[in-house]
């Protein structure tokens, strides 16, 4: 094999792997991404029951039913629309009334959301970032210092 | 006082790493002798920063809440440990353990790099000191620890009560180290670049410190993993997310660093391939900063962070990877090739190696940073999550994971691939045993899960295989010769017989548990009894007791196989009441090949609770291949050619199958 032969191997290798990973890649964030919705957005864009997606905002005050075995339901807001959301299973330790969740599952008819997972997270004050652009984005952001979400709760024991 | 002495040491050592940074970088072209500063001035900062990490445990220790970042992140009722911890479980305090770790590989160079060229050492720890100066801005003028409060309060605010914990409190040290142990490999291929020259006494150079970090680095992954899998209840051992992956993208790149290394040592091949890995190496240690510290992404571990101090970082990141860039594209191209090879030898191995393992950091990269482009460009918010990661990452490492073990077989420059298979044989014999029996074990599995266990035993046979052919082992030699020569055999062939058997390890470990899982999720009053796999458990009550900083229901399961009793789980909630903050501590029972992972949830009102109960099947088997490659990396690092150092090529330790010198022809 002469010198040529030897690079234009390697390179047709090398450009093979590289276009193979980027082809699935590319595959894969067709159809395995899932977009987040306030119900806000829910409502507004009309999105088609059935699509699996995150949705997140506010439990609403008061909203938690427990139901039979492990079977929750509660209210997610954002203060213009409201979803009611059904969960089987343990809700996360930071899971409270009146704070931020982010959940993942199935749009139901009417608003109606069955959620599979119920994001936690490690801090109390931590919200996340797509409910807080979600809240700000209707105006009702509430928390502290309406500019700086996150700096203001900073100081509870960050990721190490 | 103890803290002004902190903070006095912390400026003194920024001017310090100026010094470092500036005497070799700047000084050197017009006086040699400039360069030579950098050695005391690389001690000194260690020193410097060892007294004021010192200064802030100290302050941690006897709870001097007139620091605002102790009244912030400590709480007096918390345990001793969790008070020494908690000093790096903060922003302010993690920053400076980072900066601590990075003059502490600066001074291991300085103390133990006396076989380096001078020219070399100085250029090595003026980048090292530059990269400390900028970091060290960063901390005084962003993220300052010692900054005092007046007037004090009483007491603190507590740490976040799921950073008390063991396994994690020694999580960050090693993830750091790992992180910017990378910055060694970095300032060596800026230093290179700076000098014009790479030869294989560099990369012999360069590879121990890579292994060093890369070990860090691994065990720093595992130890995060394993924290998550047993504090945060969900039973799972990586979730792919966001704060995880920035971990594994410099883990990824580093392990192509180390194995492109490797042929720059041994053949003197791939030197600008090799620096350009040094430099995205690290590039990605420092994106992994960013992404954790600035928090713009949603992640299950986010804790609240402040976006304006990872803007800093991303403009330290796009300082030092754009600087190296851009030297690289300016020097690399007038770097000598040399080092031809067939397409079927140990270099084109290597280089599919690389290309695999690239083309793996590539698709975690998308999958990550993906969501936050989509977000700056039009606002449109997605999540990326496993499904994306199957699809991608796993189909490009699985090829990989397949030619490991044809690796260490093939010859450089010229392979014989017919031989390689020969010798692979028993290893494919065995794993084919491996295949029907996880087959004919499981009963209604994923049909791929068997073939995911025969990977796994692949890796585990192909890499003794390897050992079992150098020392002749069934081929003529009696076992007590094959043992004499597996005695004389060079550690890192040991080293890396033992960390690609570790990578099998972990294969068969995450089939294991991603195939054979057995969940329970059931609301149950005190006195049921319910079973989960082979295991029968009978909830037998709950109470409640005082720590010495929560309260806590504790929940009681029998455990029963067989009929046998083997064992009480207890369970907890705990709640802290300093934050206010509700914890799991789920209770685990291991039998090494599968755990019973019991977690007690909230109660449902009637005097039911929600009760969470898992088999995991051979979980614990990712972290113990995570361990065993840590401890193939050590061994490695032990190899002779390290300890003694010979910058001469042709002094090279030969190896059982390298050329003679004069075969090697340059292009």
């Amino acid at each position: 094999m002469t010198r040529k032969q030897r690079r234009a191997t390697l390179i047709g290798t090398s450009l093979g792997i590289l276009g193979l990973a980027v082809g699935l890649v590319l595959f894969a964030l067709r159809d395995n991404i899932v977009f987040f919705y306030s119900p806000a957005d829910i409502v507004e864009q009309n999105v088609a029951e059935g699509t699996r997606m995150r949705i997140g905002g506010l439990v609403v005050e008061d909203s938690i039913q427990r139901g039979e075995g492990t079977k929750v339901r509660f209210d997610v807001t954002d203060f213009s629309e409201t979803l009611a959301v059904t969960y089987d299973g343990i809700l996360p330790d930071l899971f409270r009334e009146g704070q931020g969740v982010v959940a993942e599952g199935v749009l139901g008819a009417d608003l109606s959301f069955v959620a599979d997972t119920v994001l936690a997270k490690h801090d109390e004050n931590y919200m996340p970032p797509e409910v807080a652009d979600a809240l700000k984005r209707n105006g009702n952001w509430q928390g502290e210092g309406a500019e700086a979400p996150h700096s203001e709760t900073y100081g509870q024991g960050s990721y190490p | 006082m103890i803290a002004e002495f902190g903070h006095f040491a912390l400026v003194l050592a920024l001017g310090v790493a100026l010094v470092q940074a500036l005497g070799p970088l700047i000084g050197m072209p017009f006086n040699a002798s400039l360069g030579r500063v950098a050695v005391p001035a690389a001690r000194a900062q260690l020193v410097l920063l060892s007294l004021s990490f010192l200064a802030l445990v100290y302050a941690f220790a006897v709870s001097d809440f007139s620091l605002s970042l102790v009244a912030a992140n400590s709480h007096s009722a918390k345990p001793l440990i969790y008070k020494l911890t908690g000093a790096w479980g903060n922003h302010e305090g993690s920053m400076l353990l980072w900066t601590l770790i990075l003059a502490t590989f600066g001074g291991a160079v300085a103390f133990f790099g006396s076989n380096l060229p001078d020219g070399l050492r100085a250029r090595v720890l003026g980048v090292q000191g530059l990269i400390g100066a900028a970091f060290l801005m960063f901390l005084l003028f962003t993220s300052n620890p010692f900054l005092r409060l007046d007037p004090a309060p009483f007491d603190g605010n507590g740490l976040n009560p799921i950073l008390q914990d063991p396994a994690l409190a020694f999580h960050p040290p090693f993830l750091y180290a790992g992180y910017v142990g990378f910055s060694i490999a970095f300032s060596f291929a800026v230093a290179a670049l700076l000098e014009g020259k790479v030869d294989p006494a560099w990369a012999r150079w360069v590879r121990p410190w890579t292994l060093a970090a890369w070990c860090s680095l691994t065990l720093g992954i595992a130890m995060g993993s394993w924290w998550a899998y047993y504090e945060l209840g969900w039973g799972g051992w990586w979730f792919w997310d966001p704060v995880e992956n920035a971990s594994l993208m410099p883990w990824l790149l580093g392990t192509a660093l180390l194995h492109s290394a490797i042929v720059v040592e041994k053949r003197g091949a791939l030197k600008r391939w090799t620096l350009l890995l040094a430099i995205f190496t690290f590039a990605l240690s420092l994106i992994g900063t960013f992404l954790v510290r600035s928090g713009v992404l949603t992640s299950v571990h986010a804790f609240a962070v402040d976006p304006a101090r990872g803007i800093v970082i991303l403009g330290i990141l796009v300082l030092f990877v754009g600087g190296a860039l851009t030297l690289y594209a300016i020097r690399a191209p007038a770097l000598k090739v040399e080092g031809i090879f067939a397409p079927l030898s140990r270099e084109a191995a290597l280089i599919v190696n690389n290309l695999l393992l690239t083309a793996a950091t590539v698709a975690v990269f998308v999958g990550t940073l993906y969501p936050l482009a989509l977000d700056a460009v039009d606002g449109t918010k997605i999540s990326v999550g496993a499904p994306f990661y199957n699809l991608t990452f796993v189909p490009i490492i699985v090829p990989l994971l397949l030619l490991v073990p044809f690796g260490p077989m093939l010859g450089w420059k010229r392979a014989d691939i017919l031989g390689a298979s020969q010798r692979l044989a028993a290893a494919a014999a065995v794993s084919a045993v491996g295949l029907a029996a996880a087959w004919v074990w499981q009963n209604d599995g994923p049909w791929g899960a068997p073939f995911g266990i025969a990977l796994g035993v692949w890796l585990i046979g192909g890499a003794f295989s390897e050992i079992g052919y150098r020392v002749r082992l069934f081929r003529g030699a009696s076992l007590p010769e094959a043992a004499a020569k597996a005695r004389r055999l060079p550690r890192s062939a040991w080293g890396t017989a033992i960390a690609h058997a570790g990578v099998g390890v972990i294969v068969i470990g995450i089939v294991g548990i991603t195939s054979w899982r057995v969940e329970v999720i059931e609301a149950l009053e005190p006195g049921a009894t319910f079973e989960v796999g082979s295991y029968t458990l009978t909830f037998q009550n709950v109470s409640s007791y005082e720590g010495p900083n929560f309260r806590a229901d504790k929940g009681s399961f029998l455990v029963e196989r067989n009929g046998k009793e083997i064992a009480t789980l207890t369970p907890e909630k705990r709640i802290y009441p300093v934050s206010e903050m509700p914890t799991t501590e789920a209770a685990i029972y291991t039998i090494w090949v599968a755990d019973l992972y019991v977690v007690l949830g909230d109660q449902t009102g009637t005097g039911a609770w929600t009760v969470r109960a898992y088999v995991n099947p051979l979980v614990p088997w990712v972290w113990i291949g995570a361990v065993i490659m840590v401890f193939g990396g050590m061994i490695s690092l032990s190899d002779r050619r390290y300890r003694v150092g010979a910058p001469i090529r042709a002094a090279s330790v030969p190896s059982a199958r390298a050329r003679k010198p004069e075969e090697e022809v340059s292009a």
